[in-house]
């Protein structure tokens, strides 16, 4: 029983080890790294990464894959850029709308992969393109936002002891990785995602609603991408069309470094969340350091990202070779 | 066999080249009517001038790419970090002959780091080499193949930017530019260049079984492996041929700017290629694969890229418009979107 638990939270403990083990390597190695804020940071830096994450976690889970996260967080950027500069809308208004295109997005991509049974990266590519090419006909240029909302929230600090404080985004990505978590384990839908992952054909036999299921993991990870969207502006307060490139590599490299496996089935949301940090922890060492130029950074996680795909293949290999080796016993 | 038109139209339409051809024949018919001298051609210098060659010119490193991506995209797999290729190989051979400007009394003397046939030597096997580690992840890890080329295009655009410093690096060495800008008989010496690869990669899979093993692998890896067929080794090869020709697409595109930027060359260069193969009749599941399909594929994207930018539609449009042709093009690929939208029309059709 405790061998069959610690399996199932083998790769969940490996990433918040590697995340203790780095922060552990920064504080030692730099003067100034075991700081509430250098650490709070980490969270006030990557809450859009974060959000974006979970949202990739339950697509990646349910044995998917989403190349046009990025896009559509530029494309919810440039929108609510638009929106509050040129047409002034409402706030409120403009953070509902952006919302629901996030999750329209999705939908019909989710739709069009299982309608029609089109493999996910293909539909997303075409998709993540799609939302980069809408940002341009926006605009081409960058839209500083001067929103009085907006810039509000963007320099809001919640103090907190030690002379430390978080912005009003780590909330928001307490609120996401807290409500993924339920979403995950406590609810029938969670389930049947991690099913579909599992085996899609034993689920369809078990009478899940697969094809619901499916159509609503793209949804929500649409919906995702346009909360990360709007976390994004709140930090960056301007919407672009080159914000955001590339991160869709980098929410997949923090799902598979939290320890979600590729081909699906298996996965956690808390591990997402460790995933980011681990990202977050490459890119402050890197700055502390100071001589490393940032590129490190990507190089970085590439490395990280080949080993940890690494990992799980030979965890796959290896559980494959064991239930050979019953069969075969079971045989004699 | 009452009436010969339709078994004629029929037999038309079936071949795999007709559907691009015709794409690639509206959009010429389009340009015809609509864009003013786009069929002139005229000769200056002794060099062949006008928008067509200026397309064929700068669709040569779309279709090297594409035609490396055909084979792998035909044994079933992908590689989505061609791009990153592009980059790697633009700035490795920009470093290699090096960006310095010597003047001699006033005379540009040109010199280069490394002389210039070995720097492209060895920006071609560094390519080559980021292919094997492609298809060693592939067939010897057993990683899918989108995971194993994004691990490339991650830390690929990291190493780009790390060889030029995250800066543009511009290349005084003029005979280099003869690459991406030279003509040799009034002809770009660009489509030279993808000439000879298409007739040395139509050779090797059509004159021997090598295209028969590559398109067995697509349909069916176990079976082919149990029919005694290499596949690990030659999964190997086809990403490692694939990034070979990403390098050498690298090495014109870099020539053609005379510069090499780590962050944007080779931007879109996957969404472009994936589109040229797919338009060519080759499917995203592997198995047949078109090779001059897939040349007429880039072909179509280049001219359609020129036409947005000559009808004085804002440039930034031809992302959307890829985009949703992409879809398009998937939807009739896929069997099932055939069934729903066809599949009555079929029925009556067998029924009467």
């Amino acid at each position: 029983m405790i061998g069959k638990i610690s399996v199932k939270y083998l790769s969940l403990l490996v990433t918040i080890g590697l995340f203790i083990l780095m922060y552990g390597f920064g504080s030692v190695m730099y003067n100034g790294f075991f700081s509430p804020q250098v650490f709070l940071n980490l969270f006030v830096d990557n809450a859009f990464l974060c959000v974006t994450a979970v949202g990739m976690t339950f697509v990646i889970i349910s044995g998917g894959i989403d190349l046009s996260v990025g896009s559509v967080i530029a494309l919810t950027t440039m929108i609510s850029a638009h929106l509050l500069e040129t047409s002034h809308w409402h706030p409120a208004a403009v953070i509902v709308l952006v919302l629901l295109v996030g999750s329209s997005f999705g939908f019909v991509m989710g739709s069009l992969i299982h309608h029609f049974q089109l493999p996910p990266f293909i539909v997303t590519l075409a998709g993540m393109f799609l939302a980069r090419g809408l940002c341009y006909i926006i605009n081409i240029n960058s839209i500083p936002i001067t929103n009085a909302f907006y810039t509000e929230v963007s320099q809001f600090r919640i103090p907190l002891p030690g002379h430390s404080f978080v912005s009003i985004n780590v909330i928001i990505f307490f609120v996401v990785v807290i409500a993924a978590i339920f979403l995950a384990h406590y609810t029938r839908f969670g389930r049947t995602v991690y099913a579909i992952g599992g085996n899609e054909q034993s689920a369809v036999l078990m009478g899940l609603p697969v094809g619901r299921t499916k159509v609503l993991v793209y949804t929500i990870n649409g919906f995702c991408s346009a909360l990360a969207g709007v976390v994004f502006t709140f930090y960056m307060l301007s919407g672009y069309g080159l914000h955001a490139v590339g991160m869709e590599m980098d929410a997949i490299a923090s799902v598979v470094i939290g320890g979600t496996l590729l081909s699906g089935g298996v996965g956690y949301v808390l591990g997402t969340m460790f995933g980011v940090l681990i990202l977050g922890t490459i890119q402050t060492l890197i700055i502390f350091q100071g001589t490393l130029s940032s590129w490190w950074t990507k190089i970085a996680i590439g490395i990280l990202l080949f080993l940890f795909c690494l990992l799980q293949r030979l965890f796959e290999t290896g559980k494959g070779l064991k239930t050979q080796g019953t069969t075969a016993e079971q045989k004699a | 066999m009452t009436n010969a038109t339709p078994t004629v139209f029929r037999r038309l339409t079936s071949t795999k080249l007709f559907w691009p051809l015709l794409a690639l024949a509206l959009l010429l018919a389009f340009n015809l009517v609509f864009t003013k001298g786009f069929f002139h051609i005229e000769i200056k210098d002794g060099h062949l001038y006008g928008s067509l060659i200026d397309i064929l010119n700068r669709a040569a490193p779309l279709m090297l790419i594409s035609i490396g991506l055909t084979l792998v995209i035909a044994a079933s797999g992908i590689d989505i970090s061609v791009g990153a290729v592009v980059a790697i190989s633009g700035a490795l051979v920009a470093m290699l002959i090096g960006g310095t400007l010597v003047l001699k009394g006033g005379v540009q003397e040109y010199v280069t780091l490394l002389p210039m046939s070995l720097a492209i030597l060895v920006t071609l096997a560094v390519s080559t080499v980021a292919g094997l580690w492609n298809g060693f992840l592939v067939s010897r890890i057993g990683m899918q193949p989108i995971v194993a080329t994004l691990i490339l295009i991650v830390a690929g655009r990291g190493a780009a930017q790390l060889i030029t410093n995250g800066q543009i690096i511009t290349i005084y060495y003029k005979p280099y530019f003869f690459i991406g800008n030279g003509f040799l008989l009034g002809i770009p010496f660009s489509l030279y260049i993808v000439l000879l690869l298409l007739l040395i990669t139509l050779f090797l899979t059509r004159r021997t079984a090598l295209g028969l093993f590559i398109e067995s692998i697509g349909i069916n890896p176990k079976a082919s492996r149990m029919a005694g067929i290499n596949a690990k080794n030659l999964l190997l090869g086809v990403y490692a041929f694939c990034s070979f020709c990403a390098g050498i697409a690298g090495l014109v595109v870099c020539s053609n700017l005379k510069s090499a930027d780590g962050n944007n060359a080779g931007m879109y260069f996957e969404l472009d290629a994936i589109l040229a193969v797919v338009l060519g009749g080759t499917s995203m599941t592997g198995g047949k694969f078109y090779l001059i399909g897939s040349m007429v594929g880039a072909l179509i994207i280049q001219t359609l890229t020129t036409t947005i930018y000559s009808i004085g539609v804002p440039p930034e449009i031809t992302l959307v418009v890829k985009s949703v042709v992409v879809f398009l093009v998937m939807m009739f690929q896929s069997e099932t979107f055939r069934r729903t939208v066809f599949g009555k029309f079929t029925k009556q059709v067998v029924q009467s």
